[in-house]
């Protein structure tokens, strides 16, 4: 019961037994001094239980969080006091062993390792032990503490308030932590990049073959790909991502829109009751069932058609991609553009009838001119979604970033760039695994700038009619 | 032609009248594209669905081949008669089950023809065979008919998923081959059965073996975490935006904040997860807890977002109600607005979490990859989630596994489409109309 989820129901439980024995208290304590306590009776006992649950779950978190780098430093000196001529490439190898050897994954038979094994194991448990004491100890204080200032004219239906009132912030607050965390982590790994890489080469560059960056000497085995270090130049993976996006926005913009039309102005209801939860679905539609669907199904469909007609269509082209992108695209922007199409005020529709004119032309000349900006807004969007996708490329784009803008040729994007860098056992310090975060950056940057954009653009010229 | 402002009034009657049927076929034209372009969705949408349907649904069965087999049960059994652990790991099951399958074709010589015929049955057959003996106990019946599993090979030429027609050597299972598997159907000694494993099991390497029930507990896991994490959080973020933001920049940059994570790419939040829970506190890979802390930061926004919509739709009757009887802002919020806004908050988290559910891309940033053949225990112990599973299946070489992740990718439908309706039914049974 000393792990860390058994720590929490301790620490549930002694909250709980703090606010039964808090509450009884303070009934007994105003009935005793026959005066009405401040705050209904369950705060008295609130109070207690953050009294005794808070500081204790605070100090379980931190101590949890210093345990693992103590534990690797206690390790690495007794490693160096027992093997002090170890090579340093050695020893993160021999502290996994260690740590398998305590765990009982690994036998080993080497006498001093098994004695560091047992003496981390020693270790491990004396930390838990120490954790567990300190904490149930914490939630204890706590519970006194309370338990001392407990009193009829304590408000402490005020301190809960308050203390809710910044818990319920602080929940607020989680969102810009996020965005700050993403940024952060990606600039300081984006940063560790450009230390070893020149930005100007990474932004410019023409040439992306990223080597692989296997353990130790197997690296040289790679030289001829791109040299050992690898170049990054990420202008082919920035461009085969706009082609894909553009032959996705190619799908989804006018299917997307003609559709929002033809619901918003021409339907029945009865036809939109059928259709737009069914456009829905499309929607709802997880995105690795449609890579599953663009490399199974449209690549080999759009190579025996391109074979048909003497074409030679590669079997990750870039139009497989883009063209199921751009249907997983379609109802995020026919639902938007119905949206913004319905907002319209229907005066402008009735001036339009009103002049002689066609409900077609009511639509083409008047409506759509109206909903330009929130229409646009939706297009910008849309890229910005296309830009961000993962899955569909990672399964059906290619992987050799390729400078060209022929559709039925394999491109690869950024995110396939991400994924492929990250994934497999390599070295996290690698220049190769850190110009993942390199174009991270950059993905949230574009895509950002992009829906600010398509807000800015909404709200700048969309107010006129309001 | 004169401009029409030039015109005197019959005119320009009679030109409205020639200009009309053009007009009007403009307005047609614009509906048909409507209709074309609605036509077009929804055609993908039941091509994708008959393709994944189509091609799945075979993945509910499995060939197997019926071998004559008589156990050694002395060489399995300890003194008192039950099967020993020890004696039966040592014990070559393999090796008894392709000897046996063999006897079925005497005349088959040679050491090419007899691995070829043992290549008929899976991999996993003798290994299967053992756990199925060791847990049932069913050492009483030694001898008799027992039915092992085919190679998957096997399995798609009985299913009718590979094509006898082609030449020799492009297909995986040569003429000999087929000749064999022909006479074991004329003999009635290979059957399909439901293909159970698929139910039970974790991923393996051989196709017949395979399973998504690892993956689905470990999509399981790494749901109650995002849950635990991402309802509270944004409930309570909500009720502060709603009721105790002050109005101010502080509170603007929340908002900015929340409706732009809100269209971050998922893979972005994927990094975060991998620099900062797994690089920067060092919490361990491929585990569901850290999957489910990812997608709870990737669902906060949306949830967040809806249970704001539900607590305004509250009539502010409600609260100041309450706030009229004395009660504090606080517990006017906690006690009389969020129980009425509780079905919409709910309806909101279902939805982010069938949006969860389906995601793949973050997963695979922290590492929830892995080749695991075991079922997870605990949401720190490395697993897989399953729109990962049919990731990394409908990467595999092996035409069988094509068929699975085809019918894994219907199981997740499945469970997509039961939250959605289970969404719908609590929005249309809870909801009130003020």
């Amino acid at each position: 019961m000393s792990s860390f989820g058994g720590l929490l129901i301790w620490l549930i439980v002694v909250a709980a037994g703090s606010y039964w024995i808090s509450r009884r208290r303070i009934t007994s304590l105003a009935s005793a001094q026959s005066t009405k306590p401040h705050s209904l009776a369950l705060y008295y006992g609130f109070y207690a239980a953050i009294w005794a649950f808070v500081p204790a779950l605070l100090l379980l978190i931190i101590i949890t969080a210093f345990t693992k780098p103590f534990l690797e430093q206690q390790i690495l000196q007794s490693l160096l006091a027992a093997q002090p001529d170890l090579p340093a490439s050695f020893i993160d190898l021999k502290i996994a062993q260690i740590k398998n050897i305590a765990n009982g994954v690994l036998t080993i038979d080497d006498e001093i390792m098994a004695a560091l094994a047992a003496e981390h194991k020693q270790a491990r448990i004396y930390m838990s032990n120490v954790r567990f004491a300190t904490v149930l100890l914490a939630a204890l204080l706590g519970f006194a503490f309370a338990f001392w200032r407990l009193a009829p004219k304590l408000k402490t239906r005020i301190i809960f308030e308050s203390f809710l009132k910044r818990l319920f912030f602080t929940a607020a607050v989680i969102a810009i932590l996020t965005t700050i965390g993403i940024i952060a982590s990606l600039l300081f790994e984006a940063l560790r990049f450009f230390s070893a890489y020149s930005w100007i080469d990474f932004f410019f560059g023409t040439h992306w073959a990223p080597n692989i960056a296997l353990r130790g000497d197997a690296a040289a085995a790679d030289e001829d790909v791109g040299g050992s270090t690898g170049s990054y130049g990420m202008i082919p993976v920035m461009a085969g991502t706009l082609l894909i996006a553009l032959i996705a926005m190619l799908v989804a913009v006018p299917v997307g829109l003609f559709a929002a039309i033809y619901m918003a102005e021409f339907a029945s209801q009865r036809v939109r009751d059928f259709v737009k939860p069914t456009l829905e679905i499309l929607a709802g539609i997880p995105t690795v069932v449609y890579g599953f669907f663009a490399a199974l199904t449209a690549a080999p469909f759009f190579q025996s058609i391109g074979l048909s007609l003497g074409m030679d269509v590669s079997a990750q082209s870039a139009l497989a991609a883009g063209g199921v992108m751009g249907v997983m695209i379609i109802p995020f922007i026919s639902s938007l553009s119905d949206d913004v199409i319905t907002a319209v005020p229907q005066a402008l529709r009735d001036g339009a009838y009103g002049l002689g004119s066609t409900k077609g032309e009511t639509v083409t000349k008047v409506v759509l001119p109206a909903a330009l900006p929130g229409l646009v807004g939706a297009f910008l969007l849309g890229i910005s979604r296309a830009i961000g996708e993962t899955m569909i490329v990672v399964m059906a784009a290619g992987v050799s970033a390729n400078l060209t803008a022929n559709p039925l040729e394999s491109v690869t994007t950024v995110t396939v760039q991400i994924v492929m860098l990250l994934t497999g056992d390599t070295v996290f310090d690698s220049p190769k695994t850190l110009s993942a975060f390199a174009l991270g950056i950059t993905l949230f940057t574009v895509t950002l700038l992009l829906n600010v954009a398509a807000l800015t653009v909404a709200r700048r010229l969309g107010e006129k009619y309001d | 032609m004169t401009k029409f402002s030039a015109m005197n009034s019959t005119e320009r009657l009679s030109h409205l009248a020639k200009t009309l049927k053009r007009r009007n076929r403009a307005e047609k034209r614009l509906k048909f594209y409507g209709i074309t372009a609605i036509l077009f969705a929804l055609g993908f949408l039941v091509t994708l669905l008959g393709t994944v349907v189509t091609n799945g649904y075979t993945a509910l069965q499995q060939t197997e081949i019926a071998i004559d087999l008589e156990l050694p049960v002395a060489e399995l059994v300890d003194e008192s008669g039950a099967i020993d652990m020890k004696k039966s790991a040592a014990f070559n099951w393999d090796g008894m089950v392709k000897k046996a399958f063999r006897k079925q074709f005497p005349d088959v010589s040679g050491m090419m023809n007899r691995r070829a015929l043992g290549d008929l049955i899976s991999a996993n057959a003798g290994y299967e065979l053992r756990l199925d003996i060791e847990k049932s106990g069913r050492i009483d019946q030694p001898s008799g008919i027992f039915w092992v599993k085919s190679s998957d090979d096997v399995d798609m030429l009985i299913k009718g998923r590979m094509d006898r027609t082609i030449p020799e050597n492009q297909r995986r299972l040569n003429d000999m081959q087929i000749g064999w598997v022909d006479a074991l159907v004329a003999n009635e000694r290979i059957d399909l059965v439901f293909n159970k494993s698929f139910f039970t099991k974790a991923d393996s390497r051989e196709p017949e073996s395979a399973g998504i029930l690892g993956a689905i507990v470990g999509s399981a896991f790494a749901l109650i975490v995002t849950m635990l994490f991402a309802l509270p959080l944004a409930v309570m973020a909500a009720i502060y935006l709603e009721y105790f933001a002050r109005p101010g920049r502080m509170t603007d940059f929340i908002e900015v904040n929340v409706n732009n994570l809100a269209a971050v790419p998922s893979i972005v939040f994927g990094l975060l997860g991998l620099a900062v829970f797994l690089g920067f506190f060092g919490m361990p890979r491929s585990a569901p807890l850290v999957g489910g802390m990812v997608l709870a930061l990737m669902t906060l926004p949306t949830i967040i977002i809806a249970t704001r919509a539900s607590i305004r739709a509250v009539p502010p009757s409600i609260r100041d109600a309450a706030l009229g009887v004395g009660a504090s802002p606080m517990q006017a919020a906690l006690d009389h607005v969020l129980p009425l806004a509780a079905p919409g908050i709910l309806t909101g988290a279902i939805i982010g979490l069938a949006q969860a559910l389906g995601e793949t891309a973050p997963l695979i940033m922290i590492g929830m990859v892995a080749f695991i053949v075991d079922v997870p225990t605990s949401v720190t112990s490395p697993a897989t989630a399953l729109p990962v599973q049919i990731f990394i299946w409908s990467d595999s070489a092996e035409r069988a596994f094509y068929e699975r992740s085809s019918l894994a990718i219907v199981v997740l439908l499945m469970f997509l489409i039961s939250m959605n309706m289970l969404a719908i039914l609590l929005r249309k049974k809870l909801e009130k109309r003020w």
